[in-house]
């Protein structure tokens, strides 16, 4: 090894930096490699995200619009009011059953006014969906006047029918199907032609309820989106007074000791605890031990509120901790107690800080799902809540419960669900994203 | 009264507590504040606190105390067998407050008449009770009717005695606080003590929400493995609970799965993560970096159950006719690799946002003194960067690995339902987690091994998470001891 050096003698390499030799253009290259796996990770990273955003958006924004039948219904006062006192207490006693065969009668008369014709009058009839009794009889009892004249109305048509509007239903799929047959397609076909009908806004899926599994037509996000209402304004209600409470003792009170440094980890590790977890607990203390309601939202606000109270604690106290303590200084020399300094000076400056975190931890809340599972809030529910203890869902929860059904139609729904609730998640983290830049303050 | 009626009599009380306490000190010192020991509010909120906090602390010992003595009372009336008997007691007990609750709702309704409830037949009972939506599984025995009488008739005292008590401690509070009101009265400690108190108990409810997942977990869990030995527990090998009875919940290929599964996310997650970090920690411009790193954190704020869509409708289906049935490793949508890789994609964010973190926390005079030798940045990276940062990057690994471990929502839609133990990562297989939601969804009754074995399962899992956390957490302190 020292033979070299000693003799003095070692071969000439003519090398220049202006020119690359081997070794360093494999060098170079392992560079340009390296660099590239990281953008090539990024890219992939990025191309599933959009990937999957745009599956859900594809498939899901359909669900906006639903095929409605529209056609000239006669309320005949026979069948709808057979005393023909206009006693609601007597209409109320008209069944679904009456007023599909009003709607029955009045499609058939439609089609044959269009010169329609049909092999079998089921062909037509069974295009109604079967919801759609409930929605005449709804108009019908909102507005008894209506009764013995012919009005114009808009009906829900069968989940078939939608699905075959927006490509879900194909003459392949008609072939195998017992809700439909390749005849009624054409049929399909004719109607739109007459305009009875088509695609229209559909406000149903947003404040309806939800429907059972052989009618995906009618099925609505209006429960859970009160379910999540009452659960977002209850974890608001309890966890940012909590959570601020609790961060103001432990930054600006608390001795240094073995009971805050238990708090402490105690924080830390729930933040990391699975949720599934939350929702065992709320099953057995909540409504095991307590009693509460099975499927209420306020059983889920309780298990969604301890969830997120590690988060807007973590949050207001970085915010506690921004506020320099010159600020706390001024105010304690000219005489204010420690609990003015707090509450007068401190807390105002992190306020901004606190509401981003506290929106950002309901925007975790807003989509959590597996612990509601748990406490029965995936529960068929067909009526809207009227208070936080009745039995509800969530928007998550729908999401799940829709796509775990049969009907192809509620994959459909539940894509549409994951927009609203995607378009909630946006608002809240742009309006997170706003209150920070505009209250944010470099001391 | 109702409890939110007595709420807001107390919020009444508490409000004339502070505008009677207010004017008194203030009249006191004919108005002139200055002489007072504290601002005239303090006295108001001193009146306040005094009216309303007692009295709610009555309320709420009263509020649970009720059932447990009224339980005690009645249980006199049920058959001695059923009595002895803890789970059967517990059904007795739910039953005969249905029956007080279906009563109550009867005689509000109108269904019964309020001096009839005393005298009604058991026979009747259940149909009386059916016409006001009030549906019981089967008819009523005397015993369960007649407990349900003194139930109800005791809670309806109980009732009075809670409101009289509640209104009288919080009338007493006001008047001793009206009695304390003078100027050199120091309001002003006395309040902050309080505001102290409260800041105090908020902190606890973290300790408490500890407390209460180990206290609910362990004492179900020990209730369950009193039905079921631990030992055919943990080292069991096959799953197969039936809800008539004859149930075997072997652990090992719950656990198999979830692994299994952990193992492709981790395999998906790491390496995208991390070079995602190291790109945007060394190599990206400070512009692309502000673009890049909040796009890549949008998919942490997606929620699981978006996740769990995309691993059911798209990836699973893709999966399946493009890897699985041509190689014929099978034809099942859901399968350990779907999962496994939409959890990858889930950690992503986190495991880059960990590692930028860390990567960025590397001294500069390391870098520099490379560069110094001649090393290309790549070569910078992999062979001091890297190293350095190692510890935190590992701790960041066992974070994502304990997040995949408890994951839910995309396992329950993407893994499947068959507990198995196979290599083949294109067959479906579940987790610890899938299993929990399927044991507790839906009706459960906490005396049956069913149900219970879910918070045997719950309580493995919150160990296991809990050990890679503590453990993640101690390798990332040891590694900034280094550099701070």
């Amino acid at each position: 090894m020292t033979d070299i050096s000693a003799n003095g003698a070692a071969p000439q390499v003519r090398s220049s930096i202006l020119v690359q030799d081997v070794k360093m253009r494999r060098r170079n290259a392992a560079e340009t490699r390296f660099k590239s796996y990281g953008l090539i990770a990024i890219a992939i990273s990025l191309a599933i995200l959009a990937l999957m955003l745009f599956t859900i958006f594809r498939d899901g924004i359909s669900s906006f619009r639903q095929a409605q039948l529209t056609f000239p219904v006669e309320l005949s006062a026979g069948i709808l009011d057979p005393n023909g006192a206009r006693n609601p207490a007597d209409l109320a006693k008209v069944t679904t059953v009456g007023y599909g065969r009003v709607l029955d009668v009045a499609l058939l008369k439609a089609l044959a006014d269009k010169g329609i014709a049909l092999d079998d009058p089921k062909q037509a009839t069974a295009l109604i969906s079967k919801a759609a009794p409930a929605q005449l009889r709804n108009i019908v009892l909102a507005n008894p006047a209506q009764i013995g004249r012919t009005i114009e109305v808009e009906v829900l048509a069968l989940g078939r029918v939608d699905g075959y509007f927006k490509g879900r239903v194909t003459r392949e799929t008609a072939e195998r199907d017992p809700q439909i047959k390749p005849v009624q397609l054409d049929l399909i076909d004719k109607m739109r032609g007459a305009g009875l009908v088509a695609l229209h806004f559909n406000w149903n899926f947003i404040f309806g309820t939800d429907a059972s599994e052989q009618r995906p037509e009618a099925a609505g996000l209006g429960i859970a989106l009160i379910g999540s209402a009452y659960m977002m304004l209850l974890v608001v209600v309890l966890s940012l007074p909590i959570g601020v409470a609790a961060s103001i003792y432990l930054e600006e009170f608390a001795p240094k000791n073995r009971w805050t440094d238990l708090i402490e980890v105690n924080i830390s590790n729930l933040a990391e605890v699975p949720s599934i977890v939350f929702g065992i607990l709320g099953l057995a203390i909540f409504i095991n031990f307590a009693q509460f309601p099975m499927s209420s939202s306020l059983v889920g606000a309780l298990v969604l509120t301890l969830m997120t109270l590690p988060t807007i604690i973590i949050a207001t106290r970085a915010s506690l901790r921004a506020v320099p303590p010159s600020i706390r200084d001024a105010a304690l020399g000219v005489g204010a107690s420690k609990m003015q300094t707090v509450f007068h000076h401190v807390l105002p400056l992190a306020m901004p800080g606190i509401l981003t975190g506290t929106i950002l931890g309901l925007a975790t809340a807003l989509g959590e799902t597996a612990p509601l599972l748990l406490i029965g809030m995936v529960a068929f529910v067909t009526n809207y809540s009227a208070t936080p203890l009745d039995p509800a869902t969530a928007l998550p929860v729908q999401v799940y419960s829709w796509a775990s059904r049969a009907d192809p139609a509620f994959i459909e729904r539940s894509n549409g669900a994951i927009i609203v609730l995607l378009a909630f998640l946006v608002v809240m983290n742009v309006v997170a994203i706003l209150l920070r830049r505009r209250f944010e303050t470099r001391w | 009264m109702s409890v939110l009626l007595l709420l807001a009599v107390m919020a009444a009380i508490g409000a004339a507590g502070y505008i009677f306490c207010r004017g008194r000190v203030m009249a006191q010192v004919g108005g002139n504040p200055r002489e007072l020991h504290s601002l005239p509010g303090y006295y108001g909120w001193n009146g306040a606190i005094m009216a309303t906090l007692p009295a709610l602390a009555v309320m709420v010992v009263w509020l649970i105390a009720q059932p447990l003595i009224l339980e005690s009372r009645v249980v006199s009336h049920l058959p001695e067998a059923t009595a002895a008997e803890p789970a059967a007691r517990k059904l007795a007990m739910a039953d005969i407050r249905r029956v007080a609750s279906g009563l109550d709702l009867a005689v509000a309704g109108g269904a019964i008449p309020a001096q009839d409830v005393a005298t009604i037949s058991p026979g009747e009972v259940r149909a009386r009770l059916g016409t006001v939506g009030v549906a019981l599984g089967s008819d009523v025995t005397p015993e369960t009717l007649a407990a349900a009488i003194t139930w109800r008739d005791q809670a309806r005292s109980g009732l009075i005695g809670r409101s009289v008590v509640v209104i009288l401690v919080a009338l007493a509070g006001l008047a001793y606080a009206l009695m304390a009101t003078k100027p050199d009265f120091r309001a002003r400690n006395r309040v902050e003590k309080v505001v102290l108190g409260g800041l105090i108990a908020a902190s606890t409810v973290a300790i408490l929400t500890t407390v209460g997942i180990v206290a609910s977990m362990l004492s179900e869990s020990f209730e369950f493995f009193g039905m079921y030995p631990w030992t055919e527990f943990f080292f069991g090998v096959t799953w197969s609970p039936n809800f008539s009875g004859g149930s075997t919940f072997g652990f090992l290929p719950l656990l198999w799965g979830t692994l299994y599964i952990t193992l492709v996310a981790m395999l998906v997650a790491v390496p995208l993560g991390l070079f995602a970090a190291i790109y945007l920690a060394e190599y990206a411009s400070p512009r692309a970096r502000s673009v890049i790193k909040p796009l890549i954190e949008v998919i942490a704020g997606i929620p699981t159950v978006v996740f769990g869509i995309f691993a059911l409708i798209t990836v699973g289906p893709f999966l399946r006719d493009w890897l699985a049935q041509p190689l014929g490793l099978g034809n099942s949508g859901s399968s350990v690799m779907t999962a496994g890789i939409v959890i990858g994609i889930l950690n992503i964010p986190y495991i880059s946002s960990l590692s930028d973190d860390i990567i960025n926390a590397v001294p500069q005079s390391l870098r520099d003194g490379s560069f110094g030798l001649g090393a290309t940045k790549s070569e910078t990276v992999r062979q001091v960067v890297l190293p350095a940062a190692l510890p935190g990057i590992v701790g960041a690994g066992l974070m994502a690995t304990s997040r995949a471990i408890g994951e839910t929502m995309i396992v329950v839609m993407g893994a499947g339902a068959a507990a198995k133990l196979s290599l083949n990562p294109f067959e479906a297989m579940t987790t610890m987690t899938v299993k929990i939601v399927g044991q507790l969804t839906g009706d459960t009754d906490f005396g049956s091994p069913e149900t219970l074995v879910a918070f045997a399962l719950g309580m493995t899992l919150f160990v296991i998470t809990l050990c890679l956390n503590i453990l993640a957490l101690y390798v990332v302190r040891k590694y900034r001891e280094q550099y701070e």
